[in-house]
């Protein structure tokens, strides 16, 4: 028996609240991310500005990807593919070593055979850089590998006979170099979250295998390789996914490591570009829009290629043989109608 | 058998002395900057210059923190810590608190009412959780522009509503965790839906909300990004404390090494002691909710 006040509670529609409650959320997402999304699409096609007469139609890609007639427009061509390949050899320098060293650590934490001691204590110190803003970062391996013989680094090398102290290692400004710190701050900064990542994977997967393969005999290479891996490549693709996007995007460590003012062609990112381009004089609205397109291209498709290797190919092979069962199913069904 | 046992046990002992060591070799590469930072920071300019990387901290901290502090009286440095923690600090905190209100009101929006475009509006939000800031940055700044909003706070406090990760992951703690059958209760007692929301939800919702209140207020501080594509006339007053370091990394008139340690120190010292008290959960969540913005 319900109260008469159930009765006129259900009976009151509260659908409008429903509205009422996700509707901030779309109006501020509507003028602070999709508007200017789309604004930066109608930007890439204007020039410096947006005025009617700037339209210039595909130029700025064609200019950004293909090069142009005069001096500057074939620098900014040359420009945005140095910067681009600049991205891809930082992100791949820092994702491989970072990928290989959390699986392994993401491996020997979840491995129940090993009594580690400590995984808290080693966790929390891992995932520490992460929090780290990533603007103090960039000044502390500036100052850290400082290129004078008065850098940290350089100082302990001299000290310790592996360089001469006439010449000390330009961590700043060399090409190798300063890439390579940057690749190396950055797995330094991103290894603990994607282990932790990883780690919570593997204890996702069905203890009874690891258990099963144990007492097959099976060692712990045969163990990885066969069990770990393959039922892990979901979560790694998508730390590749979530990585590639963020490393496209890397910006505030290429920015600030460099020597004062001067740019160092050598780490400097598409994001560095798209920024320079937007606020460093002679700044250009245009060509700063229509590499965030290409870059939002780049990411997208990248994206789609990696979520179109998950598809397992024993997925397809069993949503293959569901069809081919329900077809069967469905003749039978059939066939046993007609002999009714 | 008690042999082949005993030679089983034995090769699990080695296999974890060998790991025990790399993991503690890990432990100081990944503490060592951190550690020299600090220790530095401690350390007389002087006693840098001459031996720039040492691991026994010094006794000039005091000394350091003052200089620090007084930077900006003495030379045409723009550095303040005090203007970097106030901006810093306002940013960071309306912007956490608007994050997880609205957030949460969604992920109740959504999972509570039985409405038309309920099953849309979550598609959209989990089709744009991953589209990237910088790409739309140009086009957001422009906009802000024409608003008259750029060298203002609001496009960094306002935008903070719209989060679709943390929708995300509200809604699914909502789903596992939230009796729904309360708010039918509620509305029996009489009481009115934001008012159910705020008064009963938020409180049972409070593990969700604190988790990622701490993510949403890291990320927030960190943010070097959009504060300098929004503040554009680069006004001093204006500096968040990512900004103030790059405008002493910038400076090449400072040669106080101590003082360009602790500027550093000063910058990331709120994240560090948000760290040391809340670490475990912190790591604990990393996988469900750490969710990078």
């Amino acid at each position: 028996m319900k109260s008469s006040a159930q009765n006129r509670i259900r009976s009151i529609s509260y659908a409008k609240y429903g509205y009422y409650f996700i509707l901030p959320f779309f109006i501020v997402y509507l003028i602070f991310q999709l508007v200017p999304l789309i604004n930066t699409f109608r930007l890439s096609v204007y020039g410096n500005g947006n005025l009617a007469q700037d339209y210039v139609g595909l130029k700025n890609f064609a200019v950004l990807l293909f090069g142009g007639a005069n001096r500057t427009e074939s620098a900014l061509h040359r420009d945005v593919f140095n910067d681009l390949f600049n991205t891809l050899i930082l992100w791949f320098g820092n994702f491989i070593p970072q990928l290989g060293l959390s699986l392994l650590l993401a491996v020997w934490f979840t491995d129940i055979n090993l009594k580690i001691k400590g995984k808290t204590f080693f966790k929390v110190v891992m995932y520490l850089p992460n929090i780290v803003t990533a603007a103090s970062v960039a000044a502390l391996f500036l100052m850290l590998f400082s290129k004078t013989k008065y850098g940290p680094i350089n100082s302990y090398l001299i000290d310790h006979g592996f360089i001469d102290e006439s010449s000390p290692i330009d961590f700043v400004r060399a090409k190798w170099q300063s890439r390579g710190v940057i690749m190396f701050a950055q797995t330094w900064m991103w290894f603990g979250n994607t282990m932790i990542m990883l780690m919570s994977a593997i204890m996702g997967i069905s203890k009874s295998l690891f258990e099963a393969a144990d007492i097959d005999g099976a060692n712990s290479r045969q163990v990885f390789t066969k069990i770990t891996l393959p039922l892990l490549r979901p979560m790694v693709i998508y730390t590749l996914v979530t990585s590639m996007i963020g490393g496209l995007q890397m910006w505030d460590l290429p920015y600030l490591y460099k020597e004062g003012t001067a740019w160092n062609k050598n780490t400097e990112t598409i994001a560095v570009f798209i920024y320079n381009k937007f606020h460093i004089i002679p700044q250009n609205y245009g060509y700063s829009a229509a590499a965030s397109v290409i870059l939002f291209v780049i990411t997208s498709i990248l994206g789609c290629v990696c979520f179109a290797m998950n598809v397992d190919k024993d997925d397809k092979k069993k949503k293959a043989l569901a069809k081919e069962q329900k077809k069967l199913a469905k003749l039978q069904s059939k066939s046993s109608f007609g002999g009714f | 058998m008690n042999n082949t046992n005993d030679n089983y046990t034995r090769k699990v002992m080695i296999k974890s002395i060998v790991i025990m060591a790399v993991l503690v070799l890990i432990t100081i590469i990944v503490l060592a900057p951190i550690y020299i930072l600090f220790v530095n920071a401690t350390r007389d300019p002087q006693a840098i210059t001459n031996h720039p990387l040492s691991f026994i901290p010094g006794t000039s901290f005091i000394r350091n923190i003052k200089e620090t502090i007084n930077l900006n009286k003495i030379g045409k440095i723009s550095y303040s810590a005090w203007i970097g923690y106030r901006n810093s600090f306002f940013i960071t905190v309306s912007a956490t608190a608007l994050c997880i209100f609205f957030s949460a009101l969604t992920a109740y929006g959504l999972v509570i009412y039985d409405f038309k475009l309920s099953t849309p509006a979550y598609t959209f939000i989990l089709a744009v959780m991953m589209v990237p800031v910088q790409v739309t940055s140009v086009g957001f700044v422009q906009f802000m522009g024409k608003l008259k909003l750029t060298d203002t706070y609001w496009p960094l406090i306002v935008p903070a509503i719209a989060a679709p990760a943390i929708v995300f992951y509200m809604r699914q703690y909502m789903k596992a965790n939230f009796p729904t059958e309360i708010v039918e209760a509620a509305r029996i007692d009489g009481s009115g839906e934001l008012s159910t929301f705020v008064r009963i939800a938020i409180p049972m919702l409070k593990p969700a909300v604190g988790v990622q209140a701490i993510f949403v207020f890291i990320a927030n501080w960190n943010n070097f990004y959009t504060p300098s594509m929004i503040l554009i006339s680069r006004e001093f007053k204006q500096y968040t404390m990512p900004m103030m370091v790059e405008s002493i990394l910038s400076n090449d008139k400072l040669s106080d090494q101590g003082v360009r340690y602790c500027a550093i120190v000063l910058s990331i010292l709120p994240i560090i002691v948000i760290y040391c008290f809340l670490s475990r959960l912190i790591v604990d969540n990393v996988a469900e909710g750490g969710v990078k913005e």
